[in-house]
Protein backbone atom coordinates (compact mmCIF):
# COMPACT_ATOMS: atom_id res chain seq x y z
CA UNK A 1 0.00 0.00 0.00
CA UNK A 2 0.90 3.59 -0.28
CA UNK A 3 2.35 6.08 2.01
CA UNK A 4 0.22 7.69 3.60
CA UNK A 5 -0.14 10.93 2.24
CA UNK A 6 -3.44 12.88 4.04
CA UNK A 7 -3.22 14.15 7.45
CA UNK A 8 -5.98 13.21 9.66
CA UNK A 9 -5.80 16.16 12.18
CA UNK A 10 -8.34 13.74 14.53
CA UNK A 11 -9.84 10.52 14.43
CA UNK A 12 -13.57 12.22 14.60
CA UNK A 13 -15.14 12.53 11.54
CA UNK A 14 -16.11 16.32 12.42
CA UNK A 15 -12.83 17.68 9.99
CA UNK A 16 -12.04 16.46 6.37
CA UNK A 17 -8.63 17.24 5.04
CA UNK A 18 -9.36 19.61 1.77
CA UNK A 19 -5.90 17.25 0.22
CA UNK A 20 -8.22 14.55 0.01
CA UNK A 21 -10.02 15.98 -2.77
CA UNK A 22 -6.97 17.37 -4.20
CA UNK A 23 -4.26 14.52 -3.91
CA UNK A 24 -3.48 12.19 -6.64
CA UNK A 25 -1.85 10.19 -4.58
CA UNK A 26 -5.44 9.67 -3.18
CA UNK A 27 -7.47 9.22 -6.28
CA UNK A 28 -4.59 6.25 -7.23
CA UNK A 29 -5.36 5.03 -3.67
CA UNK A 30 -9.23 4.91 -4.32
CA UNK A 31 -9.01 2.54 -7.14
CA UNK A 32 -7.27 -0.01 -4.87
CA UNK A 33 -8.74 0.41 -1.94
CA UNK A 34 -12.40 0.92 -2.69
CA UNK A 35 -13.18 0.49 -6.08
CA UNK A 36 -11.30 -2.53 -6.51
CA UNK A 37 -12.14 -3.47 -2.57
CA UNK A 38 -14.59 -4.52 -0.61
CA UNK A 39 -17.66 -2.40 -2.08
CA UNK A 40 -20.43 -3.30 -4.01
CA UNK A 41 -20.55 -1.21 -7.07
CA UNK A 42 -23.82 -0.24 -9.17
CA UNK A 43 -23.60 -1.92 -12.42
CA UNK A 44 -27.01 -1.14 -13.87
CA UNK A 45 -30.36 -2.16 -14.04
CA UNK A 46 -31.75 -5.52 -14.50
CA UNK A 47 -34.38 -4.26 -16.60
CA UNK A 48 -31.64 -2.56 -18.86
CA UNK A 49 -30.49 -6.29 -20.17
CA UNK A 50 -34.29 -7.67 -21.10
CA UNK A 51 -32.39 -10.55 -23.21
CA UNK A 52 -30.45 -12.92 -23.11
CA UNK A 53 -27.16 -11.89 -24.69
CA UNK A 54 -28.16 -8.05 -23.88
CA UNK A 55 -25.06 -6.37 -22.53
CA UNK A 56 -24.08 -2.96 -21.51
CA UNK A 57 -20.88 -1.31 -20.53
CA UNK A 58 -20.11 1.27 -17.76
CA UNK A 59 -17.33 1.87 -15.16
CA UNK A 60 -16.11 0.31 -11.91
CA UNK A 61 -13.69 3.09 -10.37
CA UNK A 62 -12.23 4.19 -13.72
CA UNK A 63 -12.40 0.47 -14.88
CA UNK A 64 -14.36 -0.37 -18.00
CA UNK A 65 -16.30 -3.15 -17.51
CA UNK A 66 -18.77 -4.86 -19.20
CA UNK A 67 -22.46 -6.47 -17.72
CA UNK A 68 -23.96 -8.83 -19.56
CA UNK A 69 -27.48 -11.79 -19.29
CA UNK A 70 -25.96 -15.44 -20.34
CA UNK A 71 -28.30 -18.05 -21.35
CA UNK A 72 -28.99 -19.18 -18.08
CA UNK A 73 -30.19 -15.84 -17.43
CA UNK A 74 -27.92 -15.29 -14.68
CA UNK A 75 -26.05 -11.77 -15.06
CA UNK A 76 -22.04 -12.05 -15.47
CA UNK A 77 -19.66 -8.84 -15.28
CA UNK A 78 -15.73 -8.82 -16.57
CA UNK A 79 -13.52 -6.09 -16.93
CA UNK A 80 -13.75 -4.25 -20.49
CA UNK A 81 -10.07 -5.26 -21.47
CA UNK A 82 -8.74 -8.13 -24.16
CA UNK A 83 -6.19 -10.02 -22.67
CA UNK A 84 -4.49 -10.08 -25.47
CA UNK A 85 -3.03 -6.41 -25.66
CA UNK A 86 -5.65 -4.65 -23.95
CA UNK A 87 -8.09 -2.99 -26.22
CA UNK A 88 -11.40 -2.23 -25.16
CA UNK A 89 -13.66 -5.65 -25.89
CA UNK A 90 -17.03 -4.03 -25.95
CA UNK A 91 -17.57 -0.46 -27.42
CA UNK A 92 -20.65 0.25 -27.64
CA UNK A 93 -23.03 1.39 -25.04
CA UNK A 94 -25.16 -1.66 -25.31
CA UNK A 95 -26.50 -4.08 -27.42
CA UNK A 96 -27.22 -7.67 -28.11
CA UNK A 97 -24.25 -10.53 -28.64
CA UNK A 98 -23.91 -14.16 -29.01
CA UNK A 99 -20.15 -13.76 -27.83
CA UNK A 100 -17.57 -10.73 -27.81
CA UNK A 101 -14.80 -10.50 -29.98
CA UNK A 102 -12.04 -8.34 -29.85
CA UNK A 103 -11.70 -6.11 -32.68
CA UNK A 104 -7.76 -5.46 -32.85
CA UNK A 105 -7.04 -9.80 -33.52
CA UNK A 106 -10.01 -11.05 -33.26
CA UNK A 107 -9.88 -12.91 -30.14
CA UNK A 108 -13.08 -14.41 -28.38
CA UNK A 109 -15.17 -14.02 -25.04
CA UNK A 110 -17.82 -15.90 -23.66
CA UNK A 111 -20.72 -14.08 -21.89
CA UNK A 112 -19.65 -15.10 -19.46
CA UNK A 113 -15.98 -13.26 -19.79
CA UNK A 114 -13.96 -16.37 -20.60
CA UNK A 115 -11.20 -16.47 -23.50
CA UNK A 116 -12.76 -18.61 -26.33
CA UNK A 117 -10.88 -18.12 -29.13
CA UNK A 118 -7.32 -16.68 -30.04
CA UNK A 119 -6.87 -16.23 -34.01
CA UNK A 120 -4.65 -18.27 -35.50
CA UNK A 121 -4.03 -20.15 -32.42
CA UNK A 122 -2.22 -22.83 -34.12
CA UNK A 123 -0.55 -20.44 -36.61
CA UNK A 124 -0.72 -20.39 -40.26
CA UNK A 125 0.38 -23.29 -42.39
CA UNK A 126 2.57 -24.59 -39.83
CA UNK A 127 3.85 -20.65 -39.46
CA UNK A 128 3.52 -18.71 -36.11
CA UNK A 129 0.59 -19.55 -33.50
CA UNK A 130 1.12 -19.39 -29.73
CA UNK A 131 3.55 -21.23 -27.65
CA UNK A 132 2.83 -24.52 -26.77
CA UNK A 133 2.53 -23.50 -22.94
CA UNK A 134 -0.22 -21.16 -23.58
CA UNK A 135 -3.71 -21.98 -22.31
CA UNK A 136 -6.88 -20.13 -22.98
CA UNK A 137 -8.25 -20.71 -19.83
CA UNK A 138 -5.43 -19.45 -17.67
CA UNK A 139 -6.14 -16.01 -19.31
CA UNK A 140 -9.48 -13.62 -19.64
CA UNK A 141 -10.49 -10.36 -18.11
CA UNK A 142 -10.56 -10.04 -14.53
CA UNK A 143 -14.35 -11.32 -13.50
CA UNK A 144 -16.56 -9.17 -11.39
CA UNK A 145 -18.97 -11.04 -8.29
CA UNK A 146 -22.28 -10.32 -9.42
CA UNK A 147 -25.15 -9.68 -7.12
CA UNK A 148 -29.10 -8.25 -7.56
CA UNK A 149 -31.12 -6.67 -5.46
CA UNK A 150 -34.48 -5.12 -6.47
CA UNK A 151 -33.99 -5.12 -9.76
CA UNK A 152 -30.43 -3.15 -8.84
CA UNK A 153 -27.12 -4.98 -10.48
CA UNK A 154 -24.18 -4.47 -8.35
CA UNK A 155 -20.35 -6.04 -8.85
CA UNK A 156 -17.63 -6.14 -6.72
CA UNK A 157 -14.17 -7.34 -7.25
CA UNK A 158 -13.43 -7.43 -3.87
CA UNK A 159 -12.71 -11.36 -2.04
CA UNK A 160 -14.50 -10.52 1.32
CA UNK A 161 -17.72 -8.10 0.21
CA UNK A 162 -20.11 -9.27 2.19
CA UNK A 163 -23.78 -10.49 0.73
CA UNK A 164 -25.32 -7.26 -0.41
CA UNK A 165 -28.12 -7.22 1.87
CA UNK A 166 -25.86 -7.10 4.77
CA UNK A 167 -23.68 -4.96 2.95
CA UNK A 168 -26.86 -2.19 2.61
CA UNK A 169 -28.57 -2.88 5.55
CA UNK A 170 -32.06 -3.84 6.95
CA UNK A 171 -33.31 -0.53 7.01
CA UNK A 172 -31.71 0.68 3.36
CA UNK A 173 -32.75 -2.86 2.05
CA UNK A 174 -36.35 -1.50 3.14
CA UNK A 175 -36.14 1.71 1.61
CA UNK A 176 -35.29 0.26 -1.73
CA UNK A 177 -37.85 -1.54 -1.69
CA UNK A 178 -40.19 0.85 -0.55
CA UNK A 179 -38.84 2.39 -4.30
CA UNK A 180 -38.37 -0.83 -6.73
CA UNK A 181 -41.19 -3.11 -5.59
CA UNK A 182 -42.41 -3.66 -8.98
CA UNK A 183 -40.70 -3.80 -12.77
CA UNK A 184 -39.40 -0.54 -13.93
CA UNK A 185 -38.97 0.61 -17.95
CA UNK A 186 -36.13 3.47 -18.38
CA UNK A 187 -37.38 6.87 -19.93
CA UNK A 188 -34.90 8.41 -20.32
CA UNK A 189 -30.99 8.73 -19.50
CA UNK A 190 -28.75 11.76 -18.79
CA UNK A 191 -24.83 12.68 -18.04
CA UNK A 192 -23.95 15.15 -16.29
CA UNK A 193 -19.97 16.01 -15.92
CA UNK A 194 -19.11 17.58 -12.64
CA UNK A 195 -16.09 19.48 -12.59
CA UNK A 196 -15.23 18.53 -9.18
CA UNK A 197 -14.14 15.75 -6.87
CA UNK A 198 -16.46 12.65 -7.23
CA UNK A 199 -16.18 12.72 -3.03
CA UNK A 200 -18.06 16.26 -3.18
CA UNK A 201 -21.05 15.44 -4.98
CA UNK A 202 -21.50 11.77 -3.03
CA UNK A 203 -21.10 14.21 0.01
CA UNK A 204 -23.64 16.53 -1.30
CA UNK A 205 -26.12 13.95 -2.15
CA UNK A 206 -25.87 13.11 1.96
CA UNK A 207 -25.85 16.20 2.83
CA UNK A 208 -29.15 17.12 4.02
CA UNK A 209 -28.41 19.98 5.83
CA UNK A 210 -28.38 21.93 2.61
CA UNK A 211 -31.50 21.05 0.91
CA UNK A 212 -33.51 24.10 2.18
CA UNK A 213 -30.67 26.58 2.00
CA UNK A 214 -29.34 26.01 -1.17
CA UNK A 215 -32.18 24.75 -3.32
CA UNK A 216 -34.74 27.43 -3.18
CA UNK A 217 -37.16 26.61 -6.09
CA UNK A 218 -39.84 25.41 -3.69
CA UNK A 219 -39.61 28.25 -0.64
CA UNK A 220 -39.54 30.93 -4.21
CA UNK A 221 -43.08 29.23 -5.14
CA UNK A 222 -44.10 28.91 -1.46
CA UNK A 223 -44.49 25.44 -2.55
CA UNK A 224 -42.93 24.31 0.59
CA UNK A 225 -44.93 22.41 2.65
CA UNK A 226 -45.55 23.83 7.00
CA UNK A 227 -45.94 20.29 8.27
CA UNK A 228 -42.74 18.51 6.86
CA UNK A 229 -41.93 15.50 9.17
CA UNK A 230 -38.97 13.46 7.84
CA UNK A 231 -36.03 11.68 9.12
CA UNK A 232 -32.40 10.60 8.36
CA UNK A 233 -31.11 7.25 8.71
CA UNK A 234 -27.54 6.35 8.12
CA UNK A 235 -26.70 2.33 8.28
CA UNK A 236 -24.37 0.78 10.61
CA UNK A 237 -20.98 1.56 8.55
CA UNK A 238 -22.00 4.75 7.63
CA UNK A 239 -21.73 4.31 4.02
CA UNK A 240 -25.37 4.11 3.31
CA UNK A 241 -27.58 6.68 4.07
CA UNK A 242 -31.63 7.78 3.70
CA UNK A 243 -33.48 11.26 4.03
CA UNK A 244 -37.07 11.49 3.48
CA UNK A 245 -39.91 13.81 4.31
CA UNK A 246 -43.43 13.48 4.88
CA UNK A 247 -46.32 15.47 3.13
CA UNK A 248 -49.10 15.42 5.55
CA UNK A 249 -51.70 15.37 2.23
CA UNK A 250 -54.55 17.51 4.80
CA UNK A 251 -52.07 20.41 5.33
CA UNK A 252 -51.37 20.49 1.45
CA UNK A 253 -55.22 20.16 0.34
CA UNK A 254 -55.91 23.13 2.53
CA UNK A 255 -53.22 25.25 1.27
CA UNK A 256 -53.40 24.11 -2.22
CA UNK A 257 -57.02 25.40 -2.33
CA UNK A 258 -55.81 28.62 -0.58
CA UNK A 259 -53.56 29.48 -3.06
CA UNK A 260 -55.93 28.71 -6.04
CA UNK A 261 -58.05 31.38 -3.96
CA UNK A 262 -56.14 34.36 -3.47
CA UNK A 263 -56.12 36.52 -6.74
CA UNK A 264 -53.22 39.14 -4.96
CA UNK A 265 -50.56 38.88 -7.21
CA UNK A 266 -47.61 39.74 -5.08
CA UNK A 267 -46.65 36.42 -4.26
CA UNK A 268 -44.79 34.14 -6.79
CA UNK A 269 -46.65 31.12 -7.75
CA UNK A 270 -45.91 29.30 -10.82
CA UNK A 271 -48.18 29.50 -13.86
CA UNK A 272 -49.20 26.30 -14.77
CA UNK A 273 -48.65 23.89 -11.48
CA UNK A 274 -49.37 21.11 -13.77
CA UNK A 275 -45.71 20.67 -12.83
CA UNK A 276 -46.13 19.64 -10.04
CA UNK A 277 -49.54 17.90 -10.06
CA UNK A 278 -48.38 14.21 -8.99
CA UNK A 279 -50.13 11.49 -7.52
CA UNK A 280 -50.56 9.50 -4.17
CA UNK A 281 -48.37 6.30 -5.39
CA UNK A 282 -46.33 5.75 -1.90
CA UNK A 283 -48.90 4.80 1.47
CA UNK A 284 -46.76 6.37 3.74
CA UNK A 285 -46.77 9.53 2.59
CA UNK A 286 -43.34 9.75 1.96
CA UNK A 287 -42.44 12.28 -0.83
CA UNK A 288 -39.34 12.62 -0.65
CA UNK A 289 -36.76 9.83 -0.47
CA UNK A 290 -32.83 9.96 -1.07
CA UNK A 291 -31.10 7.31 -0.45
CA UNK A 292 -27.01 6.42 -0.86
CA UNK A 293 -25.12 3.53 -0.80
CA UNK A 294 -21.36 3.45 -0.73
CA UNK A 295 -19.63 4.34 -2.80
CA UNK A 296 -21.96 6.04 -5.75
CA UNK A 297 -25.35 4.79 -5.87
CA UNK A 298 -28.51 6.66 -5.48
CA UNK A 299 -31.73 6.55 -6.05
CA UNK A 300 -33.96 8.77 -5.65
CA UNK A 301 -38.27 9.69 -5.11
CA UNK A 302 -38.95 13.42 -5.77
CA UNK A 303 -42.82 13.04 -5.72
CA UNK A 304 -43.30 10.74 -8.52
CA UNK A 305 -40.10 11.55 -10.35
CA UNK A 306 -38.11 8.17 -9.79
CA UNK A 307 -34.50 8.08 -11.30
CA UNK A 308 -31.37 5.93 -10.05
CA UNK A 309 -27.59 8.09 -10.36
CA UNK A 310 -24.37 6.88 -10.91
CA UNK A 311 -21.47 8.37 -9.24
CA UNK A 312 -17.79 7.58 -11.09
CA UNK A 313 -14.71 9.36 -10.75
CA UNK A 314 -13.33 10.92 -14.15
CA UNK A 315 -10.14 12.37 -12.59
CA UNK A 316 -9.04 13.95 -9.52
CA UNK A 317 -11.88 17.13 -10.28
CA UNK A 318 -14.15 15.53 -12.62
CA UNK A 319 -16.50 13.73 -12.05
CA UNK A 320 -19.63 11.27 -14.34
CA UNK A 321 -22.76 11.63 -12.68
CA UNK A 322 -25.45 9.24 -14.70
CA UNK A 323 -28.98 9.66 -14.50
CA UNK A 324 -31.36 6.89 -15.32
CA UNK A 325 -35.44 8.12 -14.84
CA UNK A 326 -37.82 5.27 -14.54
CA UNK A 327 -41.26 4.23 -14.79
CA UNK A 328 -43.31 1.38 -13.64
CA UNK A 329 -44.14 -0.74 -16.47
CA UNK A 330 -47.57 -0.66 -15.21
CA UNK A 331 -47.79 3.82 -15.18
CA UNK A 332 -50.86 4.62 -16.98
CA UNK A 333 -50.15 7.22 -19.75
CA UNK A 334 -51.36 9.74 -17.53
CA UNK A 335 -48.75 8.55 -14.66
CA UNK A 336 -46.17 8.28 -17.18
CA UNK A 337 -46.86 11.97 -18.01
CA UNK A 338 -46.63 13.31 -14.08
CA UNK A 339 -43.02 11.05 -13.90
CA UNK A 340 -41.67 13.12 -17.54
CA UNK A 341 -43.04 16.66 -16.64
CA UNK A 342 -41.62 16.36 -12.36
CA UNK A 343 -38.27 15.19 -13.98
CA UNK A 344 -37.88 18.75 -14.76
CA UNK A 345 -37.03 19.08 -10.90
CA UNK A 346 -33.76 16.99 -11.21
CA UNK A 347 -31.55 16.22 -13.94
CA UNK A 348 -28.33 18.62 -15.19
CA UNK A 349 -31.53 20.92 -15.55
CA UNK A 350 -33.47 20.61 -12.69
CA UNK A 351 -34.87 23.41 -11.06
CA UNK A 352 -33.69 21.20 -7.53
CA UNK A 353 -30.92 19.91 -8.70
CA UNK A 354 -28.92 22.27 -11.12
CA UNK A 355 -27.30 24.31 -8.05
CA UNK A 356 -25.38 20.67 -6.84
CA UNK A 357 -23.44 20.82 -9.98
CA UNK A 358 -22.59 24.68 -9.54
CA UNK A 359 -21.47 24.07 -5.83
CA UNK A 360 -19.30 21.18 -6.61
CA UNK A 361 -17.42 23.51 -8.59
CA UNK A 362 -17.55 26.19 -6.14
CA UNK A 363 -15.89 23.86 -3.70
CA UNK A 364 -13.39 22.66 -5.42
CA UNK A 365 -12.19 25.99 -7.06
CA UNK A 366 -12.54 27.57 -3.26
CA UNK A 367 -9.84 24.72 -1.71
CA UNK A 368 -6.93 25.31 -4.45
CA UNK A 369 -3.95 25.74 -2.28
CA UNK A 370 -5.78 24.62 1.01
CA UNK A 371 -3.08 22.53 1.73
CA UNK A 372 -3.16 21.50 5.80
CA UNK A 373 -6.78 23.39 6.11
CA UNK A 374 -9.84 21.16 6.88
CA UNK A 375 -12.97 21.39 6.53
CA UNK A 376 -15.61 21.75 9.17
CA UNK A 377 -18.50 18.60 9.16
CA UNK A 378 -20.57 19.31 12.59
CA UNK A 379 -23.55 20.36 12.01
CA UNK A 380 -26.16 18.04 14.62
CA UNK A 381 -22.83 16.72 16.45
CA UNK A 382 -20.29 14.64 16.27
CA UNK A 383 -21.82 11.06 15.27
CA UNK A 384 -23.43 9.75 12.71
CA UNK A 385 -26.49 8.10 14.10
CA UNK A 386 -30.06 8.07 12.66
CA UNK A 387 -32.03 11.01 13.52
CA UNK A 388 -35.90 12.81 12.70
CA UNK A 389 -34.39 16.30 12.31
CA UNK A 390 -32.12 16.97 8.63
CA UNK A 391 -30.28 19.65 10.04
CA UNK A 392 -27.44 17.73 10.53
CA UNK A 393 -24.27 16.50 8.65
CA UNK A 394 -24.52 12.84 10.43
CA UNK A 395 -24.52 11.15 6.94
CA UNK A 396 -21.83 13.04 5.64
CA UNK A 397 -19.62 11.80 8.47
CA UNK A 398 -21.15 8.18 8.09
CA UNK A 399 -19.51 9.15 4.74
CA UNK A 400 -15.99 9.63 6.17
CA UNK A 401 -16.70 6.71 8.53
CA UNK A 402 -16.92 3.83 6.01
CA UNK A 403 -14.23 6.15 3.53
CA UNK A 404 -11.41 6.08 6.15
CA UNK A 405 -11.95 2.28 6.97
CA UNK A 406 -11.87 1.34 3.35
CA UNK A 407 -8.83 3.42 2.81
CA UNK A 408 -7.23 2.51 5.82
CA UNK A 409 -7.04 5.76 6.95
CA UNK B 1 -46.78 30.51 -47.27
CA UNK B 2 -43.82 30.10 -44.80
CA UNK B 3 -40.37 30.87 -46.16
CA UNK B 4 -37.06 30.06 -45.42
CA UNK B 5 -35.98 33.33 -44.93
CA UNK B 6 -38.95 33.62 -42.40
CA UNK B 7 -37.95 30.83 -40.65
CA UNK B 8 -34.04 32.07 -40.89
CA UNK B 9 -35.59 35.48 -39.48
CA UNK B 10 -37.29 33.68 -36.78
CA UNK B 11 -34.40 31.67 -35.60
CA UNK B 12 -31.74 34.24 -35.53
CA UNK B 13 -34.48 36.47 -33.09
CA UNK B 14 -34.66 33.25 -31.03
CA UNK B 15 -31.14 32.92 -30.88
CA UNK B 16 -30.47 36.82 -29.71
CA UNK B 17 -33.04 36.64 -27.47
CA UNK B 18 -31.13 34.38 -25.19
CA UNK B 19 -27.78 35.56 -26.14
CA UNK B 20 -28.63 39.21 -25.15
CA UNK B 21 -30.12 37.92 -21.79
CA UNK B 22 -33.52 38.52 -23.14
CA UNK B 23 -34.74 35.50 -21.48
CA UNK B 24 -38.31 36.90 -20.41
CA UNK B 25 -39.02 37.39 -24.37
CA UNK B 26 -38.61 33.88 -25.06
CA UNK B 27 -41.29 31.98 -23.95
CA UNK B 28 -43.14 34.48 -27.31
CA UNK B 29 -41.66 32.54 -29.72
CA UNK B 30 -43.61 29.48 -28.66
CA UNK B 31 -47.95 29.10 -29.00
CA UNK B 32 -49.57 29.04 -25.75
CA UNK B 33 -49.75 25.04 -25.83
CA UNK B 34 -46.65 24.49 -27.19
CA UNK B 35 -44.06 21.55 -27.23
CA UNK B 36 -40.37 22.16 -26.10
CA UNK B 37 -37.60 19.67 -24.74
CA UNK B 38 -34.23 19.50 -24.52
CA UNK B 39 -32.90 15.92 -25.02
CA UNK B 40 -30.24 13.80 -26.90
CA UNK B 41 -29.65 11.99 -30.20
CA UNK B 42 -29.45 8.87 -28.05
CA UNK B 43 -32.67 9.17 -25.92
CA UNK B 44 -34.21 10.11 -28.91
CA UNK B 45 -33.56 7.20 -31.35
CA UNK B 46 -33.84 4.63 -28.57
CA UNK B 47 -37.49 6.91 -28.40
CA UNK B 48 -37.21 7.38 -24.88
CA UNK B 49 -39.71 10.59 -23.91
CA UNK B 50 -37.93 12.29 -21.02
CA UNK B 51 -35.89 15.76 -21.43
CA UNK B 52 -33.67 17.66 -19.70
CA UNK B 53 -36.09 20.42 -19.84
CA UNK B 54 -39.75 19.57 -20.55
CA UNK B 55 -42.39 21.75 -20.79
CA UNK B 56 -46.21 21.60 -22.69
CA UNK B 57 -46.95 24.88 -22.05
CA UNK B 58 -46.03 28.40 -23.12
CA UNK B 59 -46.68 29.39 -18.85
CA UNK B 60 -43.82 26.57 -18.09
CA UNK B 61 -41.51 28.14 -20.26
CA UNK B 62 -42.17 31.32 -18.02
CA UNK B 63 -41.84 29.29 -14.90
CA UNK B 64 -38.56 28.65 -16.05
CA UNK B 65 -37.16 32.20 -16.68
CA UNK B 66 -38.97 33.71 -13.38
CA UNK B 67 -36.99 30.37 -11.63
CA UNK B 68 -33.62 31.03 -13.48
CA UNK B 69 -34.14 34.50 -11.75
CA UNK B 70 -35.17 34.47 -8.48
CA UNK B 71 -34.47 30.43 -7.24
CA UNK B 72 -31.60 28.84 -8.97
CA UNK B 73 -28.60 29.37 -8.13
CA UNK B 74 -25.28 29.16 -10.96
CA UNK B 75 -22.82 31.50 -11.97
CA UNK B 76 -23.50 33.91 -14.53
CA UNK B 77 -23.11 33.08 -18.00
CA UNK B 78 -23.76 34.14 -21.71
CA UNK B 79 -24.32 31.96 -25.08
CA UNK B 80 -23.61 32.46 -28.77
CA UNK B 81 -25.89 30.51 -31.23
CA UNK B 82 -24.83 29.80 -34.23
CA UNK B 83 -27.60 28.72 -36.26
CA UNK B 84 -27.48 26.97 -39.61
CA UNK B 85 -29.88 27.56 -43.00
CA UNK B 86 -33.09 25.75 -42.00
CA UNK B 87 -33.98 22.25 -43.91
CA UNK B 88 -37.75 22.83 -44.92
CA UNK B 89 -39.60 19.77 -44.76
CA UNK B 90 -42.91 21.15 -45.87
CA UNK B 91 -44.52 24.67 -45.67
CA UNK B 92 -47.68 26.35 -46.33
CA UNK B 93 -49.24 29.57 -45.37
CA UNK B 94 -50.15 28.27 -41.98
CA UNK B 95 -47.63 25.92 -40.94
CA UNK B 96 -43.90 24.77 -41.58
CA UNK B 97 -41.74 21.74 -40.58
CA UNK B 98 -38.18 22.37 -40.65
CA UNK B 99 -34.41 21.34 -38.74
CA UNK B 100 -31.83 23.67 -38.22
CA UNK B 101 -28.78 22.51 -37.05
CA UNK B 102 -27.45 24.69 -34.07
CA UNK B 103 -23.74 25.42 -31.92
CA UNK B 104 -23.86 27.24 -29.02
CA UNK B 105 -20.59 28.44 -27.16
CA UNK B 106 -20.94 29.46 -23.51
CA UNK B 107 -19.01 31.69 -21.70
CA UNK B 108 -18.96 32.39 -18.31
CA UNK B 109 -18.18 34.84 -15.62
CA UNK B 110 -14.16 33.54 -15.95
CA UNK B 111 -13.93 34.73 -19.44
CA UNK B 112 -13.89 31.66 -21.01
CA UNK B 113 -15.62 30.16 -24.04
CA UNK B 114 -16.07 27.03 -24.54
CA UNK B 115 -18.55 24.83 -26.82
CA UNK B 116 -21.27 23.84 -25.34
CA UNK B 117 -23.85 22.24 -27.25
CA UNK B 118 -24.16 21.36 -30.94
CA UNK B 119 -27.33 19.62 -32.26
CA UNK B 120 -30.29 20.25 -34.15
CA UNK B 121 -33.48 22.17 -33.51
CA UNK B 122 -36.96 19.55 -34.80
CA UNK B 123 -39.31 22.19 -35.36
CA UNK B 124 -43.15 22.83 -36.20
CA UNK B 125 -44.04 26.28 -36.71
CA UNK B 126 -46.99 27.88 -37.14
CA UNK B 127 -49.03 31.12 -37.72
CA UNK B 128 -50.77 32.87 -35.46
CA UNK B 129 -52.15 36.37 -35.24
CA UNK B 130 -50.13 37.03 -38.22
CA UNK B 131 -47.14 35.85 -36.37
CA UNK B 132 -44.72 33.03 -36.76
CA UNK B 133 -44.63 30.74 -33.48
CA UNK B 134 -42.84 27.23 -32.39
CA UNK B 135 -45.98 24.75 -31.69
CA UNK B 136 -42.91 22.35 -31.31
CA UNK B 137 -39.15 22.68 -30.49
CA UNK B 138 -37.68 19.84 -29.85
CA UNK B 139 -33.59 20.30 -29.10
CA UNK B 140 -31.59 17.39 -29.94
CA UNK B 141 -28.51 17.43 -28.65
CA UNK B 142 -25.33 15.99 -30.20
CA UNK B 143 -23.68 14.85 -26.82
CA UNK B 144 -25.20 12.53 -24.23
CA UNK B 145 -23.20 14.64 -21.81
CA UNK B 146 -23.84 18.12 -20.14
CA UNK B 147 -21.00 20.13 -18.77
CA UNK B 148 -22.19 21.11 -14.88
CA UNK B 149 -24.98 22.46 -15.56
CA UNK B 150 -27.96 23.91 -18.26
CA UNK B 151 -29.32 26.85 -16.88
CA UNK B 152 -30.33 29.39 -19.77
CA UNK B 153 -32.40 27.68 -22.60
CA UNK B 154 -30.87 26.18 -25.99
S1 LIG C 1 -5.89 -6.66 -28.24
FE1 LIG C 1 -7.68 -7.82 -28.31
S2 LIG C 1 -7.17 -9.37 -29.74
FE2 LIG C 1 -5.35 -8.23 -29.61
FE1 LIG D 1 -28.63 19.33 -3.45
Amino acid sequence: MQEQQIHWGSSALTRVPYDVYTSPEVMAQEQVQIYRGNVWNYLCLDAELPQRGSYRTTFVGNIPVVVVRDSDDEIYAFENRCAHRGALIALEKSGKVDSFQCVYHAWTYSRQGDLTGVAFEMGVKGQGGMGPGFCKADHGPRKLRVTTFCGLVFGSFGEEVPDIEEYLGEEICDRIQRVLHKPVEVIGRFTQALPNNWKLYFENVKDSYHASLLHMFFTTFELNRLSQKGGLIVDESGGNHVSYSITDSATVDASYKEQGLRTDNDRIRLKDPSLLAGFTEFNDGITLQILSVFPGFVLQQIQNCIAVRQVLPAGLDRTTLNWTYLGYSDDTAEQRNVRIKQSNLVGPAGFISMEDGAVGSFVQRGIAGAHDLEAIVEMGGEGTSSSEGRATEAAVRGFWKAYRRHMGM
Amino acid sequence: MIDLLAICAFNAAYGNAIDSDALEDWPNFFTPNCHYRVTHIENEREGLPTGLIYADSRAMLEDRITSLRLANIYERQRYRHLLGVPDVESADDTSAVARTAFMVARIMATGETLLFATGVYHDRFVTLGGRLLLAKRVVVCDSTVTDTLLALPL
